[in-house]
């Protein structure tokens, strides 16, 4: 393992010490326990919107904090959520009184700590609701799994729920938003190497030079299925099918696609495949209305990318469209 | 023979001291099915409650386990931080002011762990998660509890025993819950983590209850 790293133990902390460094007029960072906060926070009748779980997915989430998208963000372990009073500490360092959405990505960790943390926030007298985002049409929706992960579809939910608090919208109004968006976001990722957790020291899994991995999560778990590495047009359809098939996408539809890194791909072949998405939506008469294309939800080095399709409706894009100004999103300012 | 708080402390330390032996092969055995971070989270958890218990022994059982539990949730994260702080604070409940743990307060402490367990992680036996491990344990540790001539030690071995068969079995089972349940069939063949650690903890109690 060949990391630019100290010890294994002290990279989350060492890493947050650069974020705020880096961007001191937008955030700042809590050491103990480890927090990004919004510079300004609490903003008074402003509805809180707070997000969370393991490092390692940079930017996501300590990148998005700032004005027009998180006022905190917790970052556990490497590929850990963080813990309930962590989320707690979050909760009551940037809630006023208008209240805190926390915004969980489904899995059984995530859940079990922010669960806990809302009630522990809840006795405390603060307003605070939660939904849990589960786009990843890899994993089988049913009883015999943990259900459906969180992954790329994180990211436009943050900046539109984020938005959506921006613009003074209830608690009621921006978790009604959240949900719509949950309800209306799907995504597919692809892992071609895998990560290597820093306090492991070895790959997370292996993978033949002709092989890939189809319907991976972001934490280098396995996906979907191994399949033997085809041409980018091949990939990309296959991708696209997975997700379109899902909700259903149709003709007609008008759609943000995110095309995202998982770390390691760089970006020739990021808008390379990107490129061959737009093409495939056009061609099946989804329109592609928004669009991001960049590493914002990784797994620390692991080559691959994942793709995300968010169904708009106008005021989904007029959110999606408002000003942020974040460390890793930031247009209109 | 009953157990008092210095006990109960002894048993938490040598408990430590076997997850951080451990820690690497946790990590292993997590590294082949899920994230690759049991045994790290579970070393920094059990490390802070050795500061803990260090600042200020408790003064019964209880308050031992309570310590335990809400360590374990403040510092380990993921899912085990939060059901094995369950776990350790369903016990701490079961056993009350008592300043001694007696055979019929380890049983209803381990039920009550047990029980804890399965109402956070919604998991049952079968589901390849630590449950796998902790529910045999139980049912092993009160069958022996009714022995005659039944002694803390003997309980808690048979309570090891069967938590160590619980662990092997989950090689051979489709994980359903936690971050293995994405691998479906691919997982098998491979040893839960959870369910390692429960029955490592097991084993350390019995040790130092001998």
């Amino acid at each position: 393992m060949k990391k630019i790293i100290n010890d294994p133990a002290d990279v989350v902390v060492e890493s947050l010490r650069g974020l705020a460094a880096a961007h001191a007029g937008v955030l700042r960072v809590v050491e103990d326990p480890a927090l990004v906060v919004r510079a300004d926070a609490p903003v008074d009748g402003k509805v809180s919107v707070i997000s969370g779980g393991g490092s390692g997915h940079e930017p996501l989430h300590g990148g998005f904090v700032g004005p027009g998208m998180l006022d905190a963000a917790v970052p556990g372990a490497v590929f850990t959520s963080p813990t309930p009073d962590a989320v707690q500490a979050a909760v009551e360092a940037t809630t006023s009184a208008a209240g805190a959405l926390l915004i969980v990505k489904n899995y059984t960790g995530d859940v079990l700590n922010f669960e806990t943390a809302a009630e522990l926030a809840a006795a405390e007298g603060a307003d605070v609701r939660s939904v849990v985002i589960d786009d990843d049409v890899a994993v089988a929706d049913s009883t015999f799994t943990a259900g459906r992960r969180g992954v790329g579809g994180t990211v436009l939910l943050e900046k539109i729920a984020g938005a959506a608090a921006e613009r003074r919208y209830s608690l009621d109004a921006v978790e009604a938003v959240a949900r719509r968006v949950i309800g209306q976001v799907r995504s597919i990722g692809v892992a071609l190497t895998p990560p290597t957790v820093p306090h492991a020291g070895e790959p997370s899994f292996t993978l033949a030079d002709d092989e890939i991995e189809f319907g991976i999560g972001i934490h280098g778990e396995p996906g979907r299925e191994r399949i033997p590495a085809e041409p980018a047009d091949q990939l990309v359809a296959r991708m696209l099918a997975a997700i379109t098939e899902d909700l259903p996408f149709e003709r007609g539809d008008r759609v943000l696609l995110f095309t995202n890194s998982m770390g390691g791909t760089p970006q020739v072949e990021l808008y390379l495949a990107h490129g061959i998405a737009e093409r495939l939506l056009a061609e099946q008469g989804i329109t592609v209305a928004r669009r991001l294309v960049g590493p914002y939800i990784t797994s620390l080095e692991m080559q691959g990318i994942s793709l995300t399709l968010l169904k708009l409706d106008d005021e989904l894009v007029e959110l999606w469209d408002a000003w942020v100004n974040t460390p890793a999103l930031r247009w209109g300012v | 023979m009953a157990c008092d708080a210095n006990g109960t402390g002894r048993a938490i330390r040598a408990a430590a001291a076997v997850v951080a032996e451990h820690r690497a092969e946790l990590v292993e055995l997590d590294r082949a099915i899920g994230d690759a971070d049991h045994g790290e989270n579970l070393n920094r958890g059990f490390t802070a409650v050795l500061s803990a218990l260090d600042a200020g022994p408790p003064e019964t059982p209880a308050a031992v386990l309570k310590t335990v539990a809400t360590t374990l949730i403040s510092k380990v994260g993921g899912a085990a931080g939060p059901l094995y702080g369950t776990a350790f604070l369903r016990a701490s409940g079961a056993l009350g002011s008592a300043s001694e743990v007696d055979i019929d307060g380890l049983v209803a402490a381990l039920r009550a762990g047990l029980e804890g367990v399965k109402a956070r992680g919604k998991a049952e036996v079968g589901d390849a998660t630590m449950i796998d491990a902790l529910a045999p344990a139980v049912e092993a540790a009160e069958a022996a509890a009714k022995q005659e001539g039944a002694d803390i030690a003997a309980v808690l071995t048979a309570a090891a025993d069967a938590a160590d068969r619980g662990y092997e079995s989950t090689v051979d089972l489709v994980p359903r819950k936690g971050r293995a349940s994405y691998l479906g069939e691919r997982a098998v063949g491979h040893a839960d983590p959870g369910a390692r650690s429960t029955a490592l903890l097991l084993r350390a109690f019995a040790e130092a209850a001998r």
